[in-house]
């Protein structure tokens, strides 16, 4: 069942910064379309006045005194990353 | 046509404390690359974030001296955009819910000269929330590399209502700004350190136009100079693209401060969509009576409420007062003179120019200082009481700025006191006018001044201890002289 | 003489090793054999590391020798899975985008781990980043169900389940964010449980939805679960989601608690949908207890049956968009070599890192928050959360706990569900609002469907109840030997 949806895929997947194959956005287009038809049963729920639920639990005020710890050796920190030169992260000159 | 300008700044300011915001790595300036770092910071999957309550504690403080309503629930939200300086690619932040609302900063406008208060002005201020910085990008020729050490310094948003309607006042407003900061010990404020960088909403519309004009976005306002000089050029750009018969379209423009031009920069691939929602993995802010209480107990004087007590308190002129009051630590040690030694004025005096210079000579802190309010006093009360001489007194505030020892001791170890031994001054008094034939001649003649010459032998050959109160009187007589006249 | 081992309880390996009966290095190899012998088939492991392994054993029994061994669980295996950090180890999720990542910190349950002198063992499959309900969204291929190697063992902690189900490991952890440990302990026929939300610390567990993802246990038996609980819960200051709690002995507890407890039985649960087979069996679960002495109540649960699901793909895929965008090429994981610009970077890393569910749930997840969608959607699916948690707080008020079938079906063949992600994801809908509502849940055994695939019965307790769920649940399998089959595997 496919249904119209007014999910803009293009604009969506630059958001989420993924590039997407034409089989990917016809495929997606429309499953995407069939759950966003089977998640439109939430409008019949009366939501007047009801907060709305970011956490499971809720609890306030949850932090840590300013004391500092030892972080990463510069290795560890950098060890999982593609690129490296004078422990930086090497990327694509980035343009502003 | 005639235009006026409203401007809004958004002013980022790195709070002072020894962790990072969301984790408890060490925050810092001038760490070799990458150091400062830990999974939290690198958004290493499984890493979570927990909040630094200095940093609450700071932002309310900040809130409170600028008197701004410290909201009793705050949140946590995301700000989701792709950027290589940011980790997680999103950026922890307040939206909807910011901690601190309202508020003003009070600022001064240029005066008529140095010498001369100016106007003031409180400017209104929107909000102020807290966020967490961004790494920093090194831009090389073929590349850019990513250092990570500032990623995650807590870092506060003030946003200004587009209230300023000039460069200077918008100078004046980071100024104040930044003094204010400083002094509650909330931020160093070292544009140079990136600690406290501003950009700029500049509109303009002709005057007594209500609606506010398309604004423009000027970024990288990264020296408080750069701040004047950049929104002056933009108001100019502005108007001359209005005069022209052109329009100002919606853009964001890059300040080149070493080239007095601005740029606009490269547009973004699509408009900002950054789906802001509260962040799962922090729990919300409750700010109660107690806690704020607790944090206004803390709240120093503000530099203008300070000034202006400086003026009814102590009678010190404006000069002075603007000096002392830019610095909160030069106040404590105005107040602490002043009280020691009860000579409010000398003591603005000494501090002023002679303290001031002296610290600037040997190029150190007034914290690194070994003289102290009790050394001043001490000097102050040994020149009221006619011990020693002004130009004595020179000496030993030299002396005591040097060593760090009390006045009294220095005098005493110097044999610095004033003669008033009258044995001494008579003779002192009879050489120097056998020596001066020609002064001495004129000041017979009816010239006053021409006593100086014969004093300053005086004051030589004393070595500057004769009291020149009785070097006058002593000398008038033998010269058969009526006393000097009053004048 | 492996047999004896490898399927008995991890409470009475620990005990053997307690007694000197056996060693942790002979117990380890036993594990080991199984695992070379079954795994070729199952493939449940992603990566373990068996040098490593034995170093830890042998370490343990020298500590039990030397009288310093720390607790019960010193010296026994324990599987991961692959979404949970143990320093030095691999960390892939599963995905492409981090196939050769290796942690450079531990999780706090893996420090909990290692000083009670587990062997952090097995890197165990999953589907990627725990999105899935079958394990076939793995980077490195699916995991089979071993009670029949042409089904799914359930997902997303399939290959912990599977492998505990297999007699490779004794016991594991995995994750649970809308029935990820239940719904492959009940395809695999062991005991899966999902601690109450903030018991258990997500530090150092990659986070796929973060309000409602929960580390947990996959374990052959309810004892044994008590056992592993207990190691792992408590509070922890590294995450802010971390609830301070009394941490009783779980195990001792499920001695101590015979109550007559009151059970609710939701209505909803065991309407359309319900494979009959699945429907008598928990019935006669419910039978059990209510001859047992407890008190069965019918209670209803609309908004839960009707909208959790719904609720759940809205907020899961929002959070999971957002938690996702650190996958990006550069400070670590997959890097596309095409990329010319940063965001091209992005791009093309991102396609070709992550599997096709991830990127549709990013997709989803990013339109449902995005300008003008947040309302309609997000913030909706958050108050209906509301309402549902509402729900359950309601029904609790006369209830210690509820029963219901874990999932609709028995395991599905592979292949079955994978081209429709939307009758994938009506697999959790007995699931997922526990998770909504922050509770504990648990799996346990309660038969066979007639061609012999297990099936598992829900109880879901009272936040921070573990110690009850656990004695209700008890009270079931020390009626029954569901636990005690094995698969054949031959
Ligand atoms: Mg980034
Ligand atoms: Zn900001």
């Amino acid at each position: 069942m496919s249904t119209k949806s007014d999910l803009n895929l293009e604009y969506v997947a630059n958001l989420a910064r993924l590039a997407l194959t034409g089989a990917e956005r016809e495929k997606f287009s429309r499953q995407l379309g069939d759950i966003l038809h089977y998640v439109e049963k939430l409008k019949q729920v009366n939501v007047t006045g009801v907060e709305p639920m970011a956490h499971a639990s809720p609890v306030c005020n949850i932090w840590a005194a300013d004391t500092a710890r030892p972080g990463l050796p510069v290795a560890a920190a950098l060890r999982n990353a593609p690129a490296q030169r004078d422990h930086m992260i090497v990327v694509p000159k980035v343009v502003e | 046509m005639k235009y006026e300008a409203a401007i809004g700044l958004e002013v980022h300011v790195q709070l002072r404390t020894a962790s990072k915001m969301f984790t408890r790595v060490a925050a810092g300036y001038g760490a070799a690359p990458n150091t400062l770092t830990d999974p939290v910071v690198l958004a290493l999957p499984g890493a979570l974030p927990v909040m630094n309550k200095e940093a609450l504690d700071k932002i309310i403080k900040a809130g409170l001296m600028l008197g701004c309503a410290i909201e009793p629930v705050c949140k946590w939200d995301r700000k989701n955009y792709f950027y290589p300086d940011s980790p997680k690619n999103y950026q922890i932040s307040q939206y909807d819910q910011p901690i601190c609302l309202g508020g003003t900063v009070e600022i001064e406008l240029p005066g008529a000269s140095r010498n001369v208060m100016g106007e003031h002005k409180k400017i209104p201020l929107t909000r102020i929330h807290l966020e967490e910085d961004v790494g920093k990008l090194n831009h090389g020729t073929g590349d850019s590399l990513v250092d990570y050490n500032r990623a995650g310094t807590p870092l506060m948003e003030i946003v200004s209502e587009p209230a300023l309607h000039s460069a200077d006042e918008a100078f004046a407003f980071l100024t104040s700004l930044r003094t204010t900061l400083v002094q509650g010990g909330i931020s160093d404020c070292d544009m140079e350190k990136g600690q406290l960088r501003c950009d700029a909403n500049i509109s303009i519309r002709p005057v007594g136009e209500t609606m506010l004009g398309t604004k423009v976005e000027l970024k990288n306002l990264n020296s408080i100079s750069f701040v004047r000089d950049g929104i002056a050029l933009e108001i100019r750009r502005q108007s001359a693209v209005l005069e022209g018969g052109g329009f100002i379209g919606q853009e964001t423009r890059q300040y080149d401060g070493e080239a007095g031009t601005s740029t606009a920069m490269r547009s973004k691939e699509m408009a900002h969509d950054y789906r802001y929602f509260p962040d799962p993995d922090l729990m919300p802010v409750k700010v109660d009576a107690a806690w704020q209480a607790q944090i206004r107990a803390t709240v120093p004087e503000l530099p203008f409420d300070r000034q202006r007590r400086f003026f009814e308190e102590y009678q010190l002129p404006y000069t002075i007062t603007s000096v002392l009051v830019s610095d909160r630590e030069l106040s404590d040690f105005f107040e602490e003179t002043a009280k020691l030694s009860g000579k409010p004025q000398a003591a603005g005096n000494w501090i002023t120019n002679d303290l001031l210079r002296e610290l600037d000579g040997a190029k150190i802190t007034l914290t690194d200082c070994k003289l102290r309010p009790s050394h001043l006093a001490g000097l102050l009360q040994l020149v009221e009481a006619g011990v020693i001489s002004s130009t004595i007194a020179r000496e030993v505030f030299a002396a005591m700025f040097l060593t760090g020892e009390a006045a009294e001791a220095i005098v005493a170890r110097q044999d610095l006191k004033q003669s008033t031994d009258a044995g001494e001054l008579e003779k002192w008094v009879a050489e120097a006018i056998a020596a001066n034939p020609k002064a001495v001649a004129e000041f017979k003649a009816g010239k006053e001044q021409a006593i100086n010459a014969v004093k300053g032998t005086v004051m030589k050959a004393s070595k500057g201890k004769a009291n020149p109160k009785l070097v006058d009187e002593i000398m008038r007589k033998q010269l058969g002289a009526s006393p000097r006249p009053v004048n | 003489m492996a047999d004896e081992l490898i399927f008995q309880p991890a409470a009475r390996l620990a005990a053997q090793l307690t007694a000197g009966k056996i060693s942790s290095v002979r117990l380890l190899q036993a594990f080991l054999s199984r695992t070379m012998a079954v795994d070729g088939r199952v493939k449940a492991f992603n990566s373990h590391d068996e040098t490593g392994a034995l170093v830890q054993a042998r370490a343990a029994d020298e500590r039990r020798a030397a009288g310093r061994a720390r607790g019960p669980l010193d010296g026994l295996p324990v599987g991961l899975k692959d979404v949970i950090a143990v320093e030095g180890q691999p960390l892939t999720c599963s995905s492409k985008m981090l196939a050769n990542f290796i942690s450079p910190y531990d999780a706090t349950v893996s420090v909990k781990l290692k000083a009670a002198g587990a062997i952090l063992w097995g890197r165990m499959n999953m589907d990627e980043f725990a999105m899935g309900s079958s394990t076939e969204n793995s980077a490195f291929g699916p995991t089979a169900n071993p009670w029949d190697l042409s089904r799914v063992p359930g997902g997303s902690s399939g290959g912990a389940a599977a492998a505990v189900a297999a007699g490779e490991l004794p016991f594991a952890l995995g994750s649970d964010t809308g029935g990820s440990i239940r719904q492959p302990a009940a395809f695999c026929g062991i005991v899966g449980l999902k601690p109450t939300y903030g018991l258990v610390s997500r530090y150092g567990l990659a986070a796929f939805a973060s309000s409602l993802d929960q580390i947990g246990t996959l374990t052959r038996t309810v004892e044994d679960a008590a056992l592993l609980l207990g190691a792992i819960a408590g509070h922890d200051p590294q995450d802010s989601t971390s609830f301070r709690t009394e941490i009783p002995d779980y195990r001792a507890e499920l001695k101590k608690r015979r109550g007559t407890w009151r059970l609710g039985v939701p209505r909803e649960y065991f309407g359309a949908g319900l494979d009959p087979e699945i429907g008598a069996a928990v019935k006669s679960a419910i039978e059990f207890y209510r001859q047992s002495g407890c008190e069965i109540k019918e209670v209803s649960l609309p908004l839960a049956a009707e909208y959790a699901v719904a609720v759940y793909y809205l907020i899961a895929t929002a959070e999971a968009s957002s938690n996702l965008a650190r996958y990006d090429g550069v400070r670590f994981g997959h890097r596309s070599t095409k990329a010319k610009d940063t965001v091209d970077l992005y791009c093309q890393s991102r396609a070709e890192g992550f599997g096709e569910e991830v990127k549709r749930r990013i997709i989803l997840g990013t339109h449902v928050l995005s300008s003008g969608y947040y309302d309609a959607y997000y913030m909706r699916a958050q108050k209906v959360r509301t309402l549902i948690r509402n729900e359950f707080v309601c029904v609790f008020r006369d209830c210690d706990a509820l029963l219901s079938p874990t999932t609709p079906t028995a395991a599905f063949r592979l292949g079955e569900k994978s081209a429709d992600p939307l009758a994938m994801y009506l697999n959790d809908i007995y699931t997922i609002s526990v998770n909504l509502a922050g509770l504990p849940g648990v799996s346990i055994p309660c038969g066979f469907t007639g061609t012999g695939l297990p099936i598992g019965l829900q109880l879901i307790g009272q936040p921070f109840q573990e110690a009850d769920l656990l004695a209700i649940a008890h009270r079931y399998e020390q009626g029954h030997d569901w636990h005690t089959k094995h698969p054949a595997l031959s």
